[in-house]
């Protein structure tokens, strides 16, 4: 059961925007432009670099739903994502992704870990500037959500199914706020 | 030097703000409702609980632009500010609110560290559900901001009286309709 009362059988962050609109809201909208909007990442890699954090984060609610949504987007190739998850460096992705998976990786244990020679790496493999800084700011956010949904003990479905359905959903619409009702 | 080419002279996390106007609007309508609305936590005692948190992550610019914000809120001084940073148990916080801290530290360390135990201590001390929830927000909040403050590798003036000094500003101009190239 979650910590306060959020609504009941409500999953993960859901539950807790409806708690809370207020501020859900703006978290919605942040999602939506940095997983959604205009980037040189797509929006497969960018939910992938999501699943990667929360999967480092230990986040079960995240991690599955935003796999869920990168194997929906990567369609014929969504093998990729549990390979990535299990080990991105055997992975078949290219080597920018990797490199930029690796700063993600950095970013999640702390800022200050990412040194001048991660990014370097990143640019030999041809990161540009947006490309690195939509990669701090991703992981640097599922830092927050990862925190949010675990440190309220909101619900976490153990049913593969319904992330698979949250995938298709996520692929589909994007991040619009849940109804309060 | 910072990762990226940022706009110049621009501390902390006003690089990156101006780097990418179309995050930095969610992310600064976020902090505005976080921290200064409407709520029966002081804005003194959630810039307190960021800038604690900010402390916990090592990030000096946030630590020290919230402990500004913080300091002018609650009309105390730096030595406070670092007393609450160092151990809050010992200083004289209400109890509601060092419970608050603590739910906040663990969040910090990672979500599934909060307690049942930590939970019904604060309930017992008077704190709401809302509270308990902004609490666990702004500590996970911070967790995000120090990261892309930090990842980014952006610069931040060393000299922490400068903060001191522009606490006051900053907490009359809020999150929202700031200019982003004036940081006196």
């Amino acid at each position: 059961m979650a910590h306060i009362n959020v609504p009941e059988g409500v999953p993960g962050i859901r539950s807790l925007v409806m708690f809370r609109p207020e501020s859900g809201q703006h978290l919605y909208a942040l999602a939506q432009v940095l997983l959604r909007g205009e980037s040189p990442l797509t929006e497969a890699e960018r939910e992938l670099i999501a699943a990667y954090v929360s999967s480092r984060n230990e986040c079960m609610f995240c991690m599955s739903s935003h796999a869920a949504a990168a194997r929906y987007l990567f369609k014929d190739k969504k093998q990729v994502v549990d390979i990535v998850l299990d080990d991105y460096k055997s992975a078949p992705i290219n080597e920018k992704l990797k490199s930029l998976l690796n700063i993600a990786g950095k970013v999640q244990i702390n800022g200050k870990k990412v040194l001048p020679e991660d990014v370097e790496a990143a640019r030999k493999q041809g990161a540009n500037d947006r490309e690195i800084h939509d990669t701090v700011l991703i992981a640097a956010t599922f830092s927050m959500f990862n925190r949010y949904v675990d440190g309220l003990a909101s619900l976490t479905p153990t049913d593969p199914k319904a992330y698979e359905e949250m995938g298709v959903r996520l692929g589909e619409k994007g991040y619009v706020l849940p109804n309060k009702s | 030097m910072a990762h990226i080419k940022l706009p110049e002279g621009l501390p902390g996390i006003r690089g990156p703000m101006a780097f990418r106007p179309e995050t930095s609007k969610p992310l600064n309508e976020f902090a505005e409702v976080l921290l200064r609305s409407e709520n029966s936590l002081t804005r003194g005692e959630r810039e307190l609980i960021a800038t604690y948190v900010s402390s916990l992550n090592d990030c000096f610019f946030c630590q020290n632009a919230h402990g500004g914000i913080a300091q002018h809120y609650l009309q105390c001084d730096m030595d406070y500010i670092d007393s609450v940073k160092k151990n809050f148990e010992s200083t004289d916080l209400s109890d509601k609110l060092k419970a608050l801290l603590s739910i906040a530290g663990s969040v910090q360390k990672g979500g599934k560290n909060v307690t049942t135990a930590q939970i019904e201590k604060a309930k017992s001390l008077g704190a709401t559900d809302i509270e308990i929830h902004d609490t666990v927000l702004i500590s996970a909040a911070f967790c995000m901001f120090n990261r892309y403050v930090d990842g980014l590798g952006t610069w931040a003036p060393q000299d922490r009286n400068i903060y001191i000094e522009r606490g006051p500003r900053r907490a009359a101009e809020g999150y929202l309709n700031f200019d982003l190239y004036n940081n006196k």
